[in-house]
C-alpha cells in the first residue's frame, strides 16, 4: 500500500476527519455551550451581549461538521453510511435541533415582544443543549460498540443506544463545552455580565471535572478494547497524563481569571479527549459489540487509493485557505462585544 | 422495502425542493450585492450604500435557512441512502468534500464581516468580503451540481465489486468532473439563480413604487435588477437548448418523456402546450409536427428514439409529470425574456415606473423563476428514474438496509411540521423587512423627484 511519510492513506484520512472533528469540537462547542447557558442570564441586555459574542462566527464553526460530513462521506462511504443509517431517529432529531438553533439565532432580534425573545431564548437552549447531548450519546455509542452483524447491519433498536456509558459521555460532553463557552463568554464580556460569569465558569469547571473522573475510570473499568492500545503501547500513558495536567491548568487559569489561556487548555482538554478515543479506535473505525469480527476497520471502509490521494491535495489545498480566513475573522472581532445597530 | 423507498423518496424529493426555495435567491442575491455594492464605491452614492445594507439584512435571512436546510441534505444520503453512499462515495464523497472545504467555508467565513463587519473593516475589505461570499455561493452551486450531473451521466469511473458489494470507482478525476452534462447544468442552475435573486430584487422595488415609498432606492435596485435579469433571461434559453442536447445525446429516454414521444424509432413533435395519456400513448395539445426531430437532427423529418425502445423497467413511469414539468419551465423561460425586454424598452423611453400594470406584474414574478427551477429539477430528475446513477444503480436498490418504514414516517412527519414552521416564519420576517425598507435619512435622498420629497417623511 502506498504511503505519504510512512504512514498510508486509510490511516491519513482517519487523521484528517479526526482533525475535522476536532475542530469542529473546539470551534463549535463553545459557541453550543453558550447556548447551553444562555437561560442563565437573566436581563434582555445579557442575553443579547451573549448571543452577539458568538454572533459573527457560529455559522463559519458550523462549517467544520458539513466538512467532518463530507470527510467522512469521502474517505468512508461504508462507515458513513453505516453510522447514518444506524442512529437514523438520533440523526433527525439532531438535524432538527440544527434547524431551530440556527433560526433562533437569527429569528430572536427581530421582534421586539417579550414572549417573541423567551420563545426564541427558550429554543435556542434547548436546541444547543439537545446537540451536544446527542453528539455525546453518538460518541459514546461508538466508543461502546453497537451490535452490528456480518453485513454491518445494526441490529438493536433505538434503546440499545441508552447504555449508562453513552449516556456519562453525553453528560461529561454537555459539561466540556458548558465549561468551554462559559470561559468563552467571559473573555467576550465585562461589567456585571461578566462578574457573573466568573462565578458560572467556577461552576462549570467543578462539574467537568466530577464527569471527568468518572468517564476516566468508566472507560478504564468497562471499556477494555479503548485500553488494549495503552497496555501494549505505554508510552502512550503521556497522554491521559497530559491530559489530567491540562485540566488542572484550566483551572488554574480560571482561578486567576486568565480566561485566554484558560480557553487554549478548554480547547486543549477537547482535542487531547479525541485523540485518546481515536487511538482506542485505531484502526476500527465502528466497533461491533455482537463479535470483534464483525468490527470494520479503515481499511475495509477506505475509498480507492487514487481518491484519497485526490482528497489529501484537496484538503492540502483548503486547509490553510480555512485556517487563514477563520483567524481572520475571528481577529476582526476580537475584543469584548459591544452592541450597535447591526447586533442581534 | 418498497414503503421505505417511496417514503425515502418522498422525503428526499421534500427537504431538497425546500432547500432549493433558498439557494437561488442567495446565489442571485450575491451577484446584485457585489453590484449595488461595487456602484457605492464606485459613485460614492449613499443612496447604493442604503440599499446595499438594506438587502444584506434580507440576504442574511434567506441565507441562514438555506445552511440550515442544506445540511439536513448532507446528511440524508447516509441516512437513507446508505447503499448509494456506499456505491458512489469514492466518486461523490470528493465533491462534496471539496464543497465545504473551498466553498462553505468561504461563505460562512466571510459572511460574519459581511454582517457585523460594517464599522471594524475598511470599505474595501468589507466589499472583497461582500465578494467571497457571492463566489463562494457559486461553489457550492458548482460541486453540488456536478455531483448530481455524475449521477446523470456517469464517466471517469470503473465499477469494481459484484452483486451488492458493487461500487463505482474514480479513474480520472477530470473527467468526471467534466462528465458530459456537469458544464451545461452547472451554467443553467447558475443563471437561473441569478434570475430568482434578481427577480426578488425587482419585486421588492416595483412594490415601494406601486406604495409610493422610497422611491429613489427602489428605482435604484429595480434597475440593477433589470440589469441582471434580461442578461440572464436571454442566456437561460441558450442554455437551456444545450440542456436539451446533451439530454437527447445521453439520456433518450428522459427527453422522451419531456415530449411525451412514445414509438420507438419515428420523427417526434414539439408541443406548445399539452397532456401525455400514458395508457393509450398519445399526446394530446398544441404542436409543432417533428419539432424535436429537428431540434435534435436539424431535420423535421428524421426519427427520435422514443419510449417504447426502452423495456419497461428502464424508463420513467410519471411521462406525464416530466412533460408538464418540463413545459412548466420552458413556457415560463420565455415569459421572462419577455417581460424583461419589454422592460428595458420602456426604460429606455423613459415610462417604466409609470406603468403601475407592469409594476404589479413584477410584485408577482417573483414566483416565475422559483417554479421553473423547482420544474426543472423535477424533470430533470424524475426523468432520471428509475435510476438513480444513471444505467448502473436503479434507486430501488440505493436505500439503507437497516430503516424501516416507520423510522421515515416519524421523520418526514417531523420534518412537513417543521419546514412548514420555518417557512411560515420566513415570510413573516421577510415581509416585515421589506415593509420597514431602507433606512434612508431626509438629507441624502438625491432624488429631486416630486413623489420621493413627499414621500420622505414618511419614511422616518
Ligand atoms: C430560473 C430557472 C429556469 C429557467 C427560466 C429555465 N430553466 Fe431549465 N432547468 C432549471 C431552471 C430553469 C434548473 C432548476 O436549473 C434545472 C434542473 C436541473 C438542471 O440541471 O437545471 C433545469 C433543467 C433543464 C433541463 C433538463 C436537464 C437535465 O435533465 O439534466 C432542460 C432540458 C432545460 N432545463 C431546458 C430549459 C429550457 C429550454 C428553458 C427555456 C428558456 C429553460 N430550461 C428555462
Ligand atoms: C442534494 C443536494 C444538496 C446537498 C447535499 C446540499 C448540501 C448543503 C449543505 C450541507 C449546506 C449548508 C452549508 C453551510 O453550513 O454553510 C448547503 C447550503 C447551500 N447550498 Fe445546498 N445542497 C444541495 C443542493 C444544492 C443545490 C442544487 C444548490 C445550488 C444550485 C445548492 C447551493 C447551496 C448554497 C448556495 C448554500 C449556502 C446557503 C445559502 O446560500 O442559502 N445546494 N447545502
Ligand atoms: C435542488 C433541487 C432538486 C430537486 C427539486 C430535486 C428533486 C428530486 C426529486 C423530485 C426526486 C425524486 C424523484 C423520484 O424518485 O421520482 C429526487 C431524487 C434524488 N435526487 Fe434530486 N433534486 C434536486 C437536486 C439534487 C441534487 C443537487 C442531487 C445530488 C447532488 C440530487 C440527488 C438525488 C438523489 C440521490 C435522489 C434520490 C434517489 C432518486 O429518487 O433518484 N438531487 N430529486
Amino acid at each position: 500500500m502506498e504511503t505519504i511519510l510512512g504512514l498510508d492513506l486509510p490511516t491519513w484520512w482517519f487523521l484528517v476527519i479526526g482533525g475535522l472533528i476536532t475542530g469542529y469540537g473546539v470551534l463549535d462547542g463553545f459557541d453550543l455551550g453558550a447556548g447551553a447557558l444562555h437561560l442563565f442570564f437573566n436581563k434582555e441586555e445579557s442575553r443579547r451581549i451573549a448571543l452577539n459574542a458568538i454572533g459573527p462566527v457560529w455559522d463559519g464553526n458550523e462549517v467544520w461538521l458539513v466538512i467532518a460530513g463530507g470527510a467522512l462521506f469521502a474517505g468512508f462511504p461504508l462507515v458513513y453510511g453505516v453510522i447514518f443509517s444506524t442512529f437514523y431517529i438520533p440523526f433527525m432529531l439532531f438535524l432538527v435541533a440544527l434547524i431551530f438553533r440556527a433560526i433562533s439565532i437569527e429569528f430572536r432580534s427581530k421582534e421586539p415582544m417579550l414572549w417573541w425573545r423567551k420563545m426564541w431564548d427558550i429554543s435556542y437552549m434547548v436546541s444547543s443543549t439537545l446537540i451536544t447531548l446527542l453528539l455525546g450519546l453518538v460518541l459514546g455509542n461508538l466508543i461502546n460498540g453497537l451490535p452490528f452483524n456480518e453485513q454491518h447491519e445494526f441490529t438493536g433498536t433505538i434503546w440499545t443506544f441508552f447504555n449508562p456509558y453513552s449516556i456519562l459521555i453525553s453528560i461529561t460532553t454537555l459539561s466540556l463545552f458548558m465549561l468551554h463557552g462559559a470561559i468563552y463568554l467571559a473573555m467576550k464580556t465585562e461589567n456585571r455580565l461578566y462578574a457573573k460569569l466568573t462565578i458560572l465558569v467556577n461552576n462549570c469547571s467543578k462539574f467537568f471535572i466530577l464527569c471527568f473522573i468518572m468517564t476516566s475510570l468508566a472507560t478504564l473499568i468497562y471499556i477494555p478494547h479503548m485500553t488494549a492500545e495503552f497496555k501494549e503501547n505505554p508510552v502512550l500513558f503521556a497522554l491521559p497524563l497530559l491530559a489530567v495536567l491540562v485540566v488542572l491548568n484550566i483551572k488554574r487559569n480560571i482561578d486567576s481569571r486568565k480566561y485566554f489561556t484558560a480557553f487554549v487548555f478548554s480547547s486543549t482538554t477537547t482535542a487531547i479527549l479525541l485523540i485518546l478515543f481515536a487511538i482506542g479506535l485505531y484502526p476500527n473505525i465502528i466497533i461491533s459489540s455482537t463479535d470483534p469480527a464483525y468490527n470494520v476497520s479503515i481499511y475495509q471502509a477506505a475509498s480507492t487509493t487514487k481518491s484519497l490521494k485526490i482528497m489529501m491535495l484537496i484538503a492540502a489545498i483548503g486547509t490553510p485557505l480555512v485556517l487563514g480566513y477563520t483567524i481572520f475573522v475571528f481577529w476582526t472581532f476580537r475584543g469584548k462585544v459591544k452592541l450597535n445597530e447591526m447586533s442581534y | 422495502m418498497h414503503n421505505v423507498e417511496i417514503l425515502s423518496r418522498i422525503q428526499f424529493a421534500f427537504t431538497v425542493a425546500f432547500h432549493y426555495i433558498y439557494p437561488p435567491l442567495s446565489i442571485g442575491l450575491g451577484l446584485c450585492l457585489v453590484i449595488m455594492e461595487g456602484m457605492y464605491l464606485k459613485t460614492g452614492n449613499k443612496l447604493y450604500e442604503h440599499i446595499t445594507r438594506f438587502w444584506i439584512k434580507i440576504f442574511a435571512l434567506i441565507f441562514g435557512i438555506g445552511v440550515a436546510t442544506g445540511i439536513v441534505m448532507e446528511f440524508e444520503f447516509g441516512t437513507n441512502w446508505a447503499t448509494y453512499s456506499r456505491y458512489v462515495g469514492d466518486i461523490f464523497g470528493s465533491a462534496l468534500a471539496a464543497e465545504g472545504i473551498f466553498a462553505f467555508a468561504l461563505e460562512s467565513g466571510f459572511l460574519g464581516i459581511l454582517l457585523f463587519g460594517w464599522n471594524r473593516v475598511s470599505k474595501g475589505v468589507h466589499f472583497f468580503s461582500t465578494i467571497m461570499v457571492a463566489l463562494g455561493s457559486i461553489f457550492s452551486a458548482l460541486w453540488i451540481v456536478v455531483a448530481n450531473s455524475w449521477q446523470q451521466t456517469p464517466t471517469g469511473y470503473v465499477i469494481e465489486g459484484e452483486g451488492m458489494q458493487a461500487r463505482a470507482v474514480i479513474t480520472d478525476f477530470w473527467v468526471m468532473f467534466f462528465n458530459p452534462s456537469s458544464m451545461d447544468r452547472f451554467a443553467h442552475v447558475i443563471i437561473g439563480s441569478f434570475l430568482a435573486g434578481s427577480f426578488l430584487v425587482m419585486s421588492v422595488g416595483a412594490w415601494y413604487i406601486l406604495k409610493n415609498k422610497h422611491l429613489s432606492s427602489a428605482k435604484a435596485m429595480f434597475k440593477v435588477g433589470l440589469s441582471v435579469a434580461c442578461i440572464a433571461a436571454l442566456l437561460q434559453l441558450f442554455s437551456g437548448h444545450r440542456s436539451a442536447d446533451y439530454v437527447s445525446k445521453y439520456q433518450p429516454a428522459k427527453l422522451a418523456a419531456m415530449e411525451g414521444h412514445f414509438d420507438a424509432n419515428a420523427p417526434a413533435d414539439m408541443y406548445l402546450l399539452g397532456w401525455v395519456h400514458t395508457k393509450d400513448q398519445k399526446v394530446s395539445g398544441i404542436k409543432v409536427p417533428g419539432g424535436l426531430s429537428f431540434l435534435v437532427h436539424q431535420d423535421f423529418k428524421a426519427p427520435v428514439t422514443g419510449l417504447n425502445a426502452f423495456p419497461g423497467e428502464d424508463r420513467p413511469k410519471q411521462v406525464n409529470f416530466v412533460f408538464q414539468t418540463y413545459h412548466l419551465m420552458v413556457t415560463i423561460g420565455i415569459t421572462l425574456i419577455a417581460l424583461t425586454l419589454l422592460a428595458v424598452y420602456l426604460l429606455y423611453k423613459k415610462k417604466l415606473f409609470e406603468q403601475r400594470w407592469l409594476m404589479r406584474i413584477f410584485v408577482l414574478a417573483v414566483l416565475l423563476p422559483q417554479i421553473a427551477n423547482q420544474a426543472g429539477w423535477y424533470a430533470a430528475e424524475v426523468g432520471r428514474q428509475p435510476w438513480v446513477v444513471y444505467k448502473l444503480l436503479r434507486t430501488s436498490d440505493a436505500l439503507s438496509k437497516t430503516v424501516t418504514a416507520n423510522q421515515v414516517v416519524f421523520s418526514l412527519i417531523l420534518f412537513t411540521f417543521v419546514y412548514l414552521v420555518l417557512f411560515i416564519l420566513f415570510l413573516y420576517l421577510l415581509n416585515k423587512k421589506i415593509k420597514h425598507g431602507p433606512d434612508v435619512n431626509e438629507n441624502e435622498e438625491d432624488d429631486s423627484d416630486v413623489f420621493s420629497k413627499r414621500n420622505v417623511g414618511a419614511i422616518s
